[in-house]
């Protein structure tokens, strides 16, 4: 079956795909892989290529859009410490880049010893005719059994695509407009995640 | 402040609720000075629009004095603004195309979910209108905060008054747009469904673009006049059969273009909206759609059908066949508001449009409740509620 699927592959992203075993394909796409369920995302930004791709290679600032993530700490060029929002405090890892070409891709992966761990790699495309930069973001995960994993599927809100996509619109309005959308009529309502 | 808040089906209430702050740098707060009730807003009145919740400011037609300005904002203290009712970002693929309404970053993030599910893409957001275009405080109220107020609010000459520039916010630059998907033609004939404040904006812009004749149709009398006093053919659709008297009226071929500025709550009992009543109430779901099934209908071959009418779900027996067979063309879609506003301002200086006409009730804020009332009861004679923060209460 899986010769006679490669055989008559579409152009669509696997992480899109209706068949379960498209996450062993999507594996072999990604540097170091790490877990096993996948996210797939991608978003079309109207800024240059090199201006997002370096925001992005600056890790500390993705917890400017990503809602779970607390901060993000440089430990060196290529090594992050992460700070994620749980439930009853924080969970930590060390995350380090395993692969980049300047302006296209960075890849990474979660070090020995994370408690979720993880891998995942983003690029960065020019869109068509000047319409900006296509952003892609693949993201896999190894939910844990038991306790850690029940707090691993808050983390990821159950849904890990929803997060994602909603992560990579906020990294959009925060680069088109500069600042990131909200309905809330004031700080109070804002604080109470009331839009 | 004060503020007209929804709590469900019909019950709306004015109440003192916490003030807006800036957020973010774009943002400017302006104190309102008037706000009106829209034909749209009757659709969140009845209880037809999801994603409501209790509390929630109503209103998306609206100006007033700026008082505060974000970091970013191009707008003074002490400027008078009307504010458009689509709120976008100006900087995305689709503002530099002038598509405000289809922004990509009006809605916040987390907003955007229900829209991408129900239409594929989400849209802009829109003041005081659901948690699905966004969740904003509407103008509804004495204060208001604004987004991207670097790029939407219009700035008004001194000396000019709100009750002639108000409707830049939503309603005439509606009506315009509906004329002009209509792609009219000189010479053309022009049938209107719908003789509210959209409607009688798409009569007057239609003529203003070349058309020879307008047929306006409604069954509202007082609403009926207004459209023959801009020039208007009538048709009063509880007096005569309106396809009938749309081919009569034109020489057996049809109306060239066909506006339908009804929408989702078709009134009259037509089977096909006695149909969609029935699912409506058993949560099957589709909109009231009788109109503009009939624009289709009566259109003639290789016209053009416009829809500035709100639908937000799906339609049962949609007439394709008679879509696909004569040729027609259907242009629709919430407002580029900022797209218009400019040009619209210009016109209404230099007097070509008459918006004052429209307002039978100017109201104190404190008494918005009875407006919605006034308004959803009496559409013959009410034809549009303006809410003034600071009009004093009449005296009992």
């Amino acid at each position: 079956m899986a010769d006679s699927r490669t055989a008559a592959r579409d152009d669509a992203p696997l992480t899109t795909s209706k068949h379960a075993d498209a996450v062993d394909e999507a594996t072999d796409a990604l540097i170091e892989p790490k877990g096993d369920s996948l996210v797939g995302r991608t978003v079309t930004i109207n800024r240059p290529r090199a201006e997002l791709f370096a925001f992005w290679r600056d890790f500390a600032n993705l917890a400017g859009f990503m809602e779970n993530v607390e901060r993000v700490e440089k430990l060196d060029g290529r090594r992050s410490h992460w700070v994620v929002k749980a439930p009853k405090g924080t969970v930590e890892w060390n995350s380090v880049v395993t692969e980049e070409r300047d302006g296209e891709f960075i890849a990474w992966a979660s070090e020995e010893g994370a408690e979720v761990r993880n891998s995942g790699r983003i690029d960065f495309r020019d869109a068509q005719d000047g319409r900006g930069t296509i952003v892609s973001a693949t993201i896999l995960y190894d939910p844990p059994a038991g306790a850690i994993g029940k707090l691993v599927a808050k983390i990821f809100q159950r849904e890990p695509a929803i997060q994602a996509r909603r992560d990579l619109r906020r990294f959009k309005q925060l680069m088109e407009t500069g600042e990131i959308a909200t309905g809330a009529r004031n700080r109070r309502l804002q604080e109470e995640g009331k839009n | 402040m004060r503020a007209l808040t929804w709590h469900g089906k019909h019950d709306v209430r004015v109440e003192s609720v916490d003030d807006p702050e800036i957020l973010n740098p774009r943002d400017t707060i302006i104190r309102v000075t008037s706000t009106a009730i829209c034909g749209s807003d009757l659709h969140l009145y009845d209880g037809f629009i999801p994603t409501m919740m209790k509390g929630d400011v109503l209103g998306h037609e609206f100006m007033g004095e700026v008082v505060e300005t974000g970091p970013r904002s191009t707008l003074k203290k002490g400027e008078r603004v009307v504010v458009p009712f689509t709120i976008a970002c100006g900087a995305c693929y689709h503002c530099g195309k002038h598509q405000y309404s289809a922004c990509d970053n009006g809605l916040p993030a987390d907003n955007q979910d229900i829209a991408q599910e129900l239409y594929g893409q989400p849209m802009s957001g829109l003041f005081g209108y659901s948690h699905m275009t966004g969740g904003y405080s509407g103008g509804q109220a004495e204060y208001v905060r604004v987004p991207f107020s670097d790029v939407g609010p219009i700035v008004i000459p001194e000396g000019v008054e709100d009750d002639k520039v108000l409707f830049l916010s939503d309603i005439l630059p509606t009506g315009w747009m509906a004329a002009e998907n209509a792609a009219i033609e000189k010479g053309d004939t022009v049938a209107v469904w719908g003789c509210g404040p959209v409607g009688l904006f798409a009569v007057q812009s239609a003529f203003l673009m070349g058309a020879e004749r307008v047929i306006a149709i409604d069954h509202f009398p007082h609403r009926l006049a207004l459209a023959k006093k801009f020039g208007a053919e009538t048709i009063n659709f509880e007096e005569s059969k309106t396809y009938e008297a749309l081919m009569e009226m034109t020489g057996g071929i049809g109306p060239d273009a066909c506006i339908d500025a009804v929408g989702l709550e078709a009134h009259g009992f037509f089977v096909d909206n006695v149909i969609d009543q029935i699912k409506g109430s058993t949560f099957l779901g589709t909109d009231r759609a009788h109109s503009i099934r009939q624009a289709i209908i009566a259109c003639r071959k290789g016209g053009r059908v416009s829809m500035p009418a709100v639908y937000g779900g799906f339609i049962d027996k949609f007439p394709l066949g008679a879509f696909m067979e004569k040729g027609l063309t259907l242009r629709t879609g919430q407002t580029h508001v900022q797209h218009y506003m400019p040009a619209l301002l210009n016109a209404i200086l230099e007097d070509k449009i008459d918006t004052t006409f429209l307002i039978s009730h100017r109201l104190p804020l404190e008494q918005a409740a009875e407006g919605y009332r006034m308004f959803h009861d009496d559409q013959n004679e009410v034809t549009k509620v303006v809410l003034k923060p600071g009009l004093e209460l009449a005296a009992e």
